[in-house]
């Protein structure tokens, strides 16, 4: 047993201890931050021989899919920057900055985290790959809501964020960023492609109906269709939301058939689009006649994962996509690159593969024209540039919102594959001049990019 | 500070502490440009993690360990905690004080109302009411209340925010979106020490959240050692009897269920502290689930237990997520070519997407062979050590009550 006496030295002689480290701790706060801004000169500055990437894709989750596509590319992409493999699009893109000798001199590595869809593990992730592993800039994404809360944090924290799959408009919108650059289209140019060519298809006098996905991207690409169908002359007899992740759609889809609608729009994405379409035409709603006119399907935003997953439910069904590897048949660059991602994979890429490739080439040679990896530098050198040669013909990121502008592909649903990966085939191409909006377009109105903030 | 507390208790509050202030060095055991550099954890975000996530744990054990009510709803708490305090950063000011105690408040009034519905019932009927109210906050604050919580997205601070006390006292930055701050300090301050190759990060957020973390634990080791304290045992082990005795147990559980729900909104508003967004997946059942797993893990009703827990399970899925083909590879590079790829396979299913995997397997050894958690397993190394070291000696009387 102890004495109470005992127990107080023993205290004594720890607390000497607590106090020790008290102090050695508060002599750490007190050191202000001075300390750090004098080592750099912005956030990460890279100062050996090597640059760090951060690839933060679903790897978990309902778009998992994508993130493994996103992920294969990025490795890709890192490959032609260092000079290895055949060199890809940077053999057609119109920049000849890059010279296969990684950026800036310096060899790139990356580091990959897992996003599971979710804002805050994706933020953790990126947090992480800054203040651990030294990351100079963040990509990926294949959500809008991670997208746009990763955007933020690489605002805050002074690092370039390359956003991969995120469609809404919130991401160049109200949500925009100084530091945070899009190439993907968005909801308002699927609408202002799939608007004109839905009423030349299907006519002017047709009556929508809306299966949305109850959540932020699912209501700007909502409000984004009802927009341009309505301009069409056609009407909107309902627009209802779906939760995230239903699975049976079925008590959703039986009221359509009586609302009097003969158009279905899902403006659905992932999993939730494979079940909604898949369950949609086993219902039969396409066989069916409805004010005297064939019932059609309308899926706003496709993509070739997806696709796979509908299988033989995508059957003539209009959508848009950003970019598809059948392209490859009258464009140079696309070839390209579904010749070095064939090769190296064994399968086509799929859009997703193809943003996240063309958006670390983007960084990689913003970075070597502006001679810095200073944030502020590679903002000014992507501002408003201007390129070609990366598989979507003449491309320019807008100045004013960090938005890419560029032609839309319209795609339908392909009648007769040829193999697992034709599923879809490309329509028509809507010219850039036809999807252009101002930036304080009402659909984008509310957001301010900020300064642009070197960190420290 | 320690009257009322026996000896094996201050001990480990001074043990708690100590770890928890030098936890940037201890944290870092690996040069920078080592391999293992892999492994180090003393970075500011995983470092403010775990004591966000411990105090959340803690929190969660004061209703399961003492009480053994089961609430598959804490999340809940942690998000409402997270909305409230990112709202008092978009309408009052950048300081985190006010945020942190509204996250409290508006914690405890929501678990309060909870709780008073779900506690009428007990086992499974209540664990069930507690999931379908946190399912369903995370389905409103998903689309329904998207006004508030602005959805998926998450609810952010803009540069046009009102911040009504900020632009009173004329600090409020009008380029660039804020940080939250301690009076003047900024959460994500940093200042970086090198040292034999190993970058020390002492940062002001990780210390703001360490200082409320002891805070806490106190609380809890207080509250584990009053008859309050007994009397929510006394709910664990016999109900009925408690109730033939004359006692109601209802304000017991009751309250024990409000402290919890606090102690969820402050871990809530200390994330959003740290990061100043707040998201609905923070409320969903996994997250819910999570912290069960964490405080089963570590040991269910032990005061260490749950922060044990709570730090490996966040441990794993920060570091362990991490770690793809390419390093896999440099592992194995000395290894011949065929080898190589063999163990790159075998192992990557293990790694990387495969974290999950790797915590369940883990998860269910520790169950099977220490039911008592990682606490049970440092416990019985200890008395090995004990009775290697005191082998020859007389036997080590053993006095430890299970309460580390």
């Amino acid at each position: 047993m102890d004495t109470r006496e005992d127990i107080m030295t023993k205290l004594h002689l720890t607390r000497r201890g607590v106090i020790k480290a008290g102090a050695a701790t508060g002599a750490g706060l007190a050191m202000p931050t001075i300390f750090v801004k004098g080592a750099a000169a912005y956030t990460n500055e890279p100062k050996g021989s090597e640059v760090v990437f951060g690839f933060n894709v679903p790897q978990t989750g309902a778009y998992a899919d994508e993130g493994a596509d996103e992920l294969r590319a990025y490795k890709l992409a890192v490959e032609h920057i260092n000079g290895e493999g055949d060199g890809g699009m940077l053999n057609t893109f119109s920049s000849k900055a890059l010279k296969g000798n990684g950026v800036l001199g310096k060899k790139v590595t990356y580091v990959t985290g897992d996003t599971q869809t979710k804002s805050d593990a994706a933020r953790a992730s990126a947090r992480s790959m800054i203040e651990k592993d030294g990351a100079i800039m963040i990509t990926g994404g294949s959500s809008s809501g991670v997208a746009i809360a990763v955007q933020s944090l690489c605002q805050e924290a002074g690092v370039i964020f390359m956003a991969a799959l995120t469609h809404s408009n919130d991401t160049t919108g109200k949500d925009k960023k100084k530091h945070g650059f899009r190439h993907f289209f968005n909801a308002y140019m699927s609408g202002a492609a799939l608007g004109p060519v839905l009423a030349e298809a299907y006519g002017k006098d047709r009556r929508a109906y809306h299966l949305t996905a109850d959540y932020t991207w699912g209501y700007t690409q909502e409000a984004s269709m009802k927009y341009f169908t309505e301009k069409e002359g056609w009407e909107t007899v309902a627009t209802v939301r779906t939760p995230l992740g239903a699975g049976d759609f079925s008590s959703y889809i039986a009221p359509v058939l009586n609302s009097g609608a003969d158009v279905l729009i899902l403006n659905h994405y992932g999993r939730d689009m494979v079940n909604s379409l898949t369950q949609a035409v086993q219902f039969g709603l396409r066989d069916k006649i409805v004010n005297g006119k064939q019932f059609e399907i309308v899926v706003p935003l496709y993509s070739r994962l997806m696709a796979q997953g509908a299988g033989d439910a995508v059957k003539g069904i209009f959508g848009s996509q950003n970019w598809n590897w059948q392209l490859q048949k009258d464009d140079a660059a696309s070839r390209a690159f579904v010749k070095s991602f064939g090769e190296k994979y064994g399968f086509p890429p799929s859009q997703a593969a193809h943003v996240a490739y063309v958006q670390t080439i983007l960084y990689a040679d913003a970075v070597e024209r502006a001679g810095s990896f200073h944030p502020c530098a590679v903002i000014e050198a992507l501002e408003g540039y201007k390129f070609d040669g990366l598989g979507n013909g003449p491309v320019e990121y807008r100045a004013a919102d960090h938005q890419c502008f560029k032609d839309v592909l319209v795609v339908r649903g392909n009648e007769n594959p040829t193999s697992q990966y034709d599923l879809l085939e490309v329509y028509a191409k809507t010219p850039r001049a036809k999807v252009e909006y101002a930036p304080d377009n009402e659909f984008f109105a509310g957001g301010a990019l900020g300064e642009c903030n070197p960190g420290k | 500070m320690f009257k009322g507390l026996d000896r094996n208790d201050i001990r480990l509050m001074l043990v708690v502490a100590l770890v928890t202030l030098a936890a940037p060095l201890i944290l870092n055991p690996f040069p920078a440009d080592s391999a293992w550099a892999q492994f180090n954890a003393g970075y500011p975000d995983l470092m403010q993690r775990f004591v966000i996530y411990g105090i959340f744990a803690i929190g969660f054990n004061i209703l399961f360990g003492l009480t053994g009510y089961l609430s598959f709803g804490h999340a809940a708490f942690l998000g409402v905690g997270s909305y409230a305090a990112v709202w008092m950063f978009k309408l009052l000011s950048m300081n985190v004080v006010p945020a942190v105690l509204a996250a409290m408040a508006i914690a405890g009034l929501f678990s309060l109302a909870i709780g008073w519905i779900s506690l009428r019932r007990t086992g499974i009927y209540f664990s069930i009411l507690t999931l379908a109210f946190a399912q369903m906050s995370y389905n409103l604050a998903y689309s329904v209340l998207t006004p508030i919580t602005n959805g998926e997205t998450g609810l952010q601070i803009s540069i046009n925010d009102p911040r009504v006390l900020d632009r009173a006292f004329g600090t409020a930055a009008s380029d660039s979106v804020p940080y939250p701050d301690f009076f003047g300090l900024q959460m994500n301050d940093t200042a970086s020490f090198e040292f034999f190759g190993r970058v020390f990060q002492f940062s002001v957020g990780y210390y703001f959240a360490a200082m409320l973390f002891l805070a806490a634990f106190y609380l809890a080791l207080r509250l584990f050692r009053s008859p309050f304290g007994l009397m929510l045992r006394g709910v664990k082990t016999n109900q009925s009897r408690l109730e033939y005795t004359g006692i109601n147990p209802r304000p017991y559980t009751l309250a024990a269920f409000v402290i919890s729900g606090v102690y969820a909104g402050l871990a809530g508003g200390l994330l959003a502290a740290m990061d100043p967004l707040a998201g609905a997946e923070r409320m969903q059942w996994t997250a819910s689930g999570e912290v069960v797993l964490m405080t089963i893990l570590g040991g269910v009703g032990t005061l260490l237990g749950p922060v044990l827990g709570a730090g490996f399970i966040k441990y794993f899925e920060n570091i362990l997520s991490k770690i793809n083909d390419q390093i896999l590879h440099q592992w194995f590079a000395f290894l011949p070519d065929g080898m190589e790829d063999f163990m790159v396979t075998l192992v990557s299913p293990f790694v990387g997407k495969g974290w999950h995997l790797t915590l369940g397997v883990l998860f269910m050894l520790v169950v099977i062979f220490l039911p008592g958690g990682l606490v049970e397993g440092f416990q019985r190394i200890g008395r090995l050590l004990a009775r290697l070291v005191g082998r020859g000696r007389k036997p080590v009387s053993d006095d430890d009550k299970g309460g580390a």
